[in-house]
């Protein structure tokens, strides 16, 4: 463009000496034209005073650039050049020329430097990328709990009686006194639960009788247990008399098996 | 009315004859006394004829069942079986038999002769037949007395019978014609008593009933529980027993008549059991743990208020059944001491004492209607468990046994004839239920289907 504007103002210049040339021609023809006064001489330029070096930010890094959550990162910066004010946003303030500082970003985070001094200003920005940390590993999985049936039929035993008889055996001392650990512990972890005392009979008696039999034996056992500190509410007694033999051979081995009183989860 | 007496078949009284091992507490007629009865099969004519086996079958039962005659065998009988009084004829002359030589078996029949000499040496024959009226099927029979020269004297009756075109309606005139014979010898008849039970049948055990000789059986209870124990209210309007409905032994009361269950309140125990009833139905004797402690004997409105405790002993009462004729006295089973005993009490609690000696162990008390005799189960004599049935009179404390360790004998009930117990036994490997004269004999099974117990006879 400036090519263009520089030939089109030689023709005009052109034009306008023709011009000229044609009137002194015409008029001048009988007088001398005085020579053109010689061109001034350039005036020698008056240097200007030399202006203070602009700051400039000869670096500014992160690293590492990208951190996990609540790990740091450390801004390394320098700063050349005359300057006023250094600052770090955000966050850090002021700082000096050089240095390096360690940040702990929540989250990705851009940091500006900026340099200002009378000669200028630069500014330059980091990114420090955070990443969410992964999530901790779960818990490793709690022994599943037993159910309360699990636990009847895994710690608990039956108690046994003699013939016609309800009073404990001294075997169904011991066994009991292992049971009734057994429950407390279990009333700890399920408040709620609640036992049957199932009494059983053998097949001998009638079964009308065995039904009072049977509720004698898991009555017996009941107050046992309440001596042990079993809760009172939490044993019910139920008499199957005859009526539900765990053996249905006729000999002493097998009524032995019956004469019992069986732990069950209530209700 | 003179062959009624003569026959010497009034044999329902309760006789007392207590003479050694062959005593008996209830004389139901002894065998060489009773009087012998032809009963050929009857025919029916046309649609009526498809039902006679069963008619047949069911008059035989009821008639042998009564335990009243000696049945002559159907083997012995004349060729010619008369179906209408008209068709005997007077006797022939004694056939010409040679000397010393027994007498042929008689190819007659149409005389009375024929039937009352030998070889049948029948005292009274039935005849009749039947047919079909209106799609009814209809019953003519005669009980005649076989013993007299003329059919003039010899006919005790004649009656015609309706019953329906079927099975049933069989069943049902030869149950009514059979009643009409008993009742000509002062029985009281069974036909139309029921059998209330327990069967395991169907998996769990249930009340049940079945007609008195063991004909259709069918589900009372539908509790898929333990139901078992029942007992029927003297005068027939309620039966009561024993449920695990929610999980504890629980009285539970319907009724006979609409079948529904009836109001109880049972009593905050871990026991409620065993319930029967006083001779008018408005009480109940019941063994309850209501207390703590020991089951024990209470009584109750047939609601369950009114609660009062009959017995304080640190043993086991169950099992109290009161007197149904007196409404007085209760007999119970009690382990107070030491094996399982039979005890008598007046219905207020006192008076306490031991019926059974001890020996064994003894349940099942079951009064008989007349209420100086109970029925019950005693191991006297056997190993423990080996029940048989005994009958006792409850003043003198005599007793008679009435089986002799065939099977596992329990849960004796009398009929309301007074002459019959029904009972079960284990007699193979399943229990079931079988009636008998109160003598021992007579001894029918009625089951076969799953466990069936704790038979209870109503009316």
């Amino acid at each position: 463009m400036g090519s263009k504007t520089i030939r089109s103002s030689h023709r005009k210049i052109g034009a306008m000496l023709l011009a000229l040339t044609l009137v002194f021609a015409a008029e001048g023809c009988k007088k001398k034209v005085p020579p053109p006064p010689p061109p001034p001489t350039p005036v020698e330029p008056v240097k200007p005073p030399p202006k203070p070096a602009a700051p400039k930010i000869s670096e500014f890094e992160a690293e590492p650039s990208t951190v996990e959550r609540g790990q740091p990162s450390t801004l390394r910066w320098a700063v050349t050049g005359q300057a006023t004010e250094i600052t770090i946003a955000p966050g850090l303030g002021t700082v000096s020329a050089t240095g390096n500082r360690q940040v702990f970003p929540s989250s990705t985070t851009q940091y500006t430097l900026t340099a200002k001094g009378p000669g200028g200003a630069d500014s330059r920005s980091v990114t420090v990328t955070v990443t969410q940390p992964a999530p901790p590993p779960p818990p490793p999985e709690p022994t599943p709990r037993r159910t309360i049936s699990q636990i009847l039929a895994e710690d608990v035993k039956d108690v046994y009686f003699d013939y016609d008889k309800s009073e404990i055996r001294e075997d169904a001392r011991a066994q009991l006194a292992r049971n009734a650990d057994v429950f407390k512990q279990l009333f700890q972890e399920y408040p709620n639960a609640a036992l049957v005392l199932e009494g059983h009979c053998d097949e001998r008696g009638s079964a009308e009788y065995n039904l009072g039999l049977g509720d004698r034996r898991a009555t017996a056992v009941r107050e046992f247990l309440i001596q042990l500190g079993v809760p009172t509410d939490k044993l019910k007694p139920v008499s199957y008399g005859k009526e539900r033999p765990q053996c249905t051979e006729s000999n002493e081995s097998c009524w032995q098996m019956n004469r019992r009183v069986h732990f069950s989860a209530g209700s | 009315m003179r062959w009624r007496f003569a026959a010497g078949l009034s044999t329902v009284s309760i006789a007392a004859i207590l003479a050694g091992q062959t005593s008996v507490l209830i004389e139901v007629g002894k065998a060489g006394e009773k009087g012998a009865i032809a009963v050929p099969d009857f025919r029916g004519s046309g649609a009526a004829q498809q039902f006679m086996g069963t008619f047949n079958q069911v008059l035989w039962s009821d008639i042998e069942q009564s335990g009243l005659f000696r049945m002559v065998a159907k083997s012995m009988y004349p060729l010619n079986v008369p179906q209408r009084p008209e068709e005997i004829r007077a006797a022939a002359p004694a056939p010409a038999g040679r000397r010393g030589q027994p007498s042929a078996p008689p190819v007659g029949g149409l005389a009375l002769r024929d039937w009352s000499g030998p070889p049948v040496n029948a005292n009274y024959l039935a005849i009749g037949y039947t047919g079909v009226q209106n799609n009814q099927l209809v019953l003519f029979a005669w009980l005649l007395n076989a013993g007299q020269p003329d059919l003039a004297n010899a006919q005790i009756f004649g009656k015609i019978y309706l019953g329906s075109l079927d099975e049933a309606g069989a069943r049902k005139v030869a149950h009514d014609f059979g009643c009409d014979i008993l009742k000509q010898f002062g029985a009281e008849c069974l036909a139309g008593t029921k059998i209330y039970f327990v069967s395991d049948r169907t998996g769990t055990k249930e009340i049940w009933s079945m007609d008195y000789d063991g004909s259709n059986q069918k589900p009372f209870t539908k509790y898929r529980t333990i139901t078992t124990m029942p007992a029927v209210s003297p005068e027939g309007s309620k039966i009561a027993f024993t449920s695990f409905l929610r999980g504890q032994p629980e009285i539970v009361i319907h009724s006979l008549e609409t079948g529904r269950r009836l109001l109880f309140v049972n009593q905050r125990a871990s026991m409620n059991a065993q319930p029967s009833f006083t001779p008018d139905g408005q009480h109940v004797v019941f063994s309850s743990t209501a207390a703590g402690g020991y089951a024990q004997i209470y009584i109750a409105s047939a609601n369950g208020s009114g609660l009062r405790r009959l017995t304080t002993a640190r043993a086991i009462d169950v099992e109290p059944k009161v007197n149904p004729k007196t409404g007085r006295d209760i007999v119970f089973v009690s382990g107070r001491s030491g094996p399982q005993q039979i005890y008598r009490m007046n219905i207020d609690g006192a008076d306490i004492g031991r019926l059974t000696t001890g020996e064994g162990e003894a349940a099942n008390p079951s009064w008989h209607p007349g209420g100086q005799l109970i029925a019950f189960a005693w191991t006297r004599g056997f190993e423990p468990g080996n029940f048989n049935i005994f009958v006792m009179d409850v003043a003198t404390r005599q007793v008679v046994q009435l089986t002799h360790g065939a099977g596992r004998n329990e849960n004796p009930s009398w009929a309301p004839d007074g002459r019959h117990i029904v009972f079960s036994s284990k007699r193979g490997r399943a229990t079931q239920i079988y009636t008998m004269l109160a003598d021992g004999s007579q001894v029918k099974q009625l089951t076969t289907q799953g466990n069936n117990i704790m038979p209870v006879w109503s009316r």
